[in-house]
């Protein structure tokens, strides 16, 4: 089992329950309701959806941050539900988050050299002389040249780019095998995002990473990843390669999402969009059947407000969970 | 400039510094542009280009530490920078142009319910009583799609789009010929950002409101903008409209930006720009742009004038000499 990394999640639940007021209870929110995908080595892949869809609450699952309600992570052949105190340690030095916040991610009051230190040390590299060169190193891997000069820098010092970078160089530090990245970049400049995500891709290919990549944004999605997974309201609807769920995207979900996306094009300006009315529901009560189904243009009444639509797999790989594909494609 | 009626918006040369501990810092530099009515104008920039503190300036919401604050901003052919400051809130703010901020959906208030929120630029500025006052706060809400029964809610009983639909409602209120927007969308998610998106372009059509729309998000601002202005380190490198500027940008950086979007459909893979924009205190005496310039030459190191390469096309860049009427869309 050792040999090749890889991240089972199935059929994972983490549900929230409120705050108890006496014998009354508010209520659970359904954060990830029934979530099963899969990383091989290597392979990188976005979770695409909008605030409040779960998807970050996934992504610190993963990281073993929240304990699952029902279901399990699998990580390189070990279910995290089953590690003990050291077991988990270990598990959280081969895994890297990338927060979407760097600044916020960063403390103030430690320069680049004892926020890099500081993991090693966490992980019993005790020896100055031996964590000294892997920090140059994991610095020059994200390229905050020249090293000298920036390790005594503080997190103020730096500029947002800079920052996040040296929040990666952290994930890295440890040599993970895989890396979580939770919007990397949507507090960046639209000029900077796209030098983060090439790093981020060029690390993950050099050593051969499973990367999480986290987003509400389709179109750098595109660029950065092998396969996507759109995730609505605790759910996975629709997950297929890239190229394959932008040209032929099933979900209508998904179909709105793409939709709404403009590329500049002056012609925007005349048309309006089409888009879904009504907002994401809320977790706590969410829609019965398939979450989908009051924005949906595509709802069949009295089988979408009732049940709620399984995975189909039209295509190997392509899999869309709604009711309009359950007898295969729709001639067109 | 076009003779004839009076623009709606004209700005010329406005200046406003900063006062720091380690000098001026040069938020805008010099900006002059005009704006049509029923038109919208984009301006685009990285942040810390400038282009919250140009809505600051127009606005005349000035923080303490202000170093210089120059120029000449006309609406509708007068001039606002004599007013005095009483006559400037009354006569200009919300009634002759009226502001949406960064974050604004954040900013109301918890205690009142909204419907107040949204007539108080009419008891306030108007003068109207509270029956009409509300009558035509639950008209805002309408165009802007809030459920009427809205006006009596609290601002955390709204999702977020929802409340960014109360604040653009709030801006309208009071028929104001201007709206300035900052960054309207960019907390929103995506389909959410669309739903307001045909908000304000319904807005546009039926009220006939200007905009002026100041954002980072390119691929956003073209659901809107007929015109496009491009910021850079406190001044203004590319104006021109959306039709010629979306298919060919002019500036270098203008350039660099486009290449930089991300597309979702055909286009190449996008590509960052090398660097860092340019501190605002005492930045450098030629074109800022040009240490970051791939098409950088000696004359550089002069500051190059914005001029007009045709009609309605003005760039801020020695690669393109002034008046030239040939048709060179480059790019």
């Amino acid at each position: 089992m050792q040999a090749e990394p890889s991240l089972v999640v199935r059929d994972l639940h983490v549900w929230f329950e409120l705050r108890r007021w006496g014998f009354g209870r508010a209520g659970v929110v359904r954060a990830v309701d029934g979530v099963s995908f899969s990383l091989g080595p290597g392979e990188a892949v976005a979770l695409v959806g909008e605030s409040g869809c779960g998807k970050s609450t996934l992504a610190r699952t993963v990281l073993g941050l929240y304990r699952p309600s029902a279901g399990e992570v699998v990580f390189s052949g070990k279910n995290l539900g089953e590690l003990r105190g050291g077991e988990m340690h270990g598990y959280r030095s081969q895994v890297g988050y990338v927060q979407q916040d760097p600044y916020g991610a960063l403390p103030p009051f430690m320069n680049v050299r004892r926020i890099l230190g500081e993991p090693l040390v966490i992980n019993k590299v005790s020896r100055r002389s031996q964590r000294e060169p892997r920090i140059r190193e994991a610095l020059e891997e994200v390229k905050l040249f020249p090293v000298e000069e920036f390790l005594p820098k503080f997190p103020h010092m730096l500029s947002g780019g800079q920052q996040q970078r040296l929040v990666i160089a952290r994930a890295m530090i440890m040599k993970p095998k895989l890396l979580v990245a939770d919007e990397p970049v949507s507090m960046l400049d639209a000029s900077v995002r796209v030098e983060i995500l090439e790093l981020l891709q060029g690390l993950q290919r050099l050593h051969n990473l499973m990367l999480l990549y986290i987003t509400h944004d389709l179109s750098t999605a595109r660029y950065f990843v092998e396969r996507i997974m759109v995730m609505y309201a605790g759910k996975i609807v629709e997950q297929a390669a890239v190229d394959e769920l932008l040209d032929r995207p099933l979900h209508p979900y998904t179909r709105a999402l793409i939709a709404a996306i403009p590329d500049p094009d002056a012609a925007n300006a005349a048309t309006f969009q089409d888009v879904p009315p009504g907002e994401p529901p809320n977790l706590l009560h969410p829609p019965s059947g398939c979450r989908f189904h009051p924005r949906c243009p595509a709802f069949i009444r009295g089988l979408c407000e009732v049940q709620e639509p399984p995975d189909f797999e039209l295509q190997p790989g392509h899999l869309v969970a709604c009711w309009l594909y359950q007898s295969g494609l729709p001639a067109s | 400039m076009k003779a004839g009626a009076p623009l709606l918006l004209q700005v010329q040369d406005l200046r406003l510094y900063f006062r720091t501990t380690r000098g001026a810092v040069q938020a805008v530099d010099g900006l002059s542009f005009a704006l049509g009515h029923r038109q919208a104008l984009a301006v685009l920039g990285e942040s810390g280009c400038g282009k919250s503190s140009l809505a600051r300036a127009i606005l005349r919401l000035l923080p303490r530490n202000v170093h210089t604050y120059t120029g000449q901003v006309f609406l509708n052919g007068a001039e606002l920078m004599s007013l005095n400051e009483d006559r400037f809130r009354r006569e200009v703010r919300w009634s002759g142009i009226s502001l949406v901020a960064q974050a604004a959906m954040n900013s109301l208030n918890p205690v009142i319910k909204v419907g107040e929120q949204v007539m108080e630029p009419l008891v306030t500025h108007r003068r109207l009583n509270r029956e009409e006052a509300r009558q035509r706060a639950s008209k805002a809400l309408q165009l802007v799609g809030v459920p009427v029964d809205f006006l009596d809610r609290y601002a955390f009983e709204l999702s977020g789009g929802m409340r960014q639909r109360v604040v653009i409602a709030m801006a309208l209120v009071a028929d104001p010929p201007l709206i300035i927007m900052d960054e309207p969308t960019s907390a929103l998610d995506v389909l959410t950002q669309a739903n307001i998106m045909n908000v304000l372009k319904g807005i546009k059509k039926e009220v006939g409101s200007s905009f002026l729309l100041i954002t980072h998000d390119v691929a956003t601002s073209s659901e809107l903008a007929d015109r496009i202005a491009v910021m850079y380190a406190g001044q203004l490198v590319e104006l021109g409209d959306a039709a010629g500027f979306f298919p060919g940008p002019l500036h270098p950086y203008s350039k660099k930006l486009m290449t930089s979007v991300p597309r979702l459909r055909g286009g190449s893979r996008p590509e960052f720009i090398p660097g860092q924009p340019p501190s605002l205190i005492n930045p450098s005496a030629g074109c800022r742009f040009a240490p970051r310039c791939s098409f950088r030459f000696n004359r550089c190191q002069e500051d190059p004038p914005l001029v007009e390469v045709e009609p309605g096309q003005w760039v801020k860049c020695w690669l393109y000499p002034a008046n030239s009427n040939a048709g060179s869309h480059a790019g």
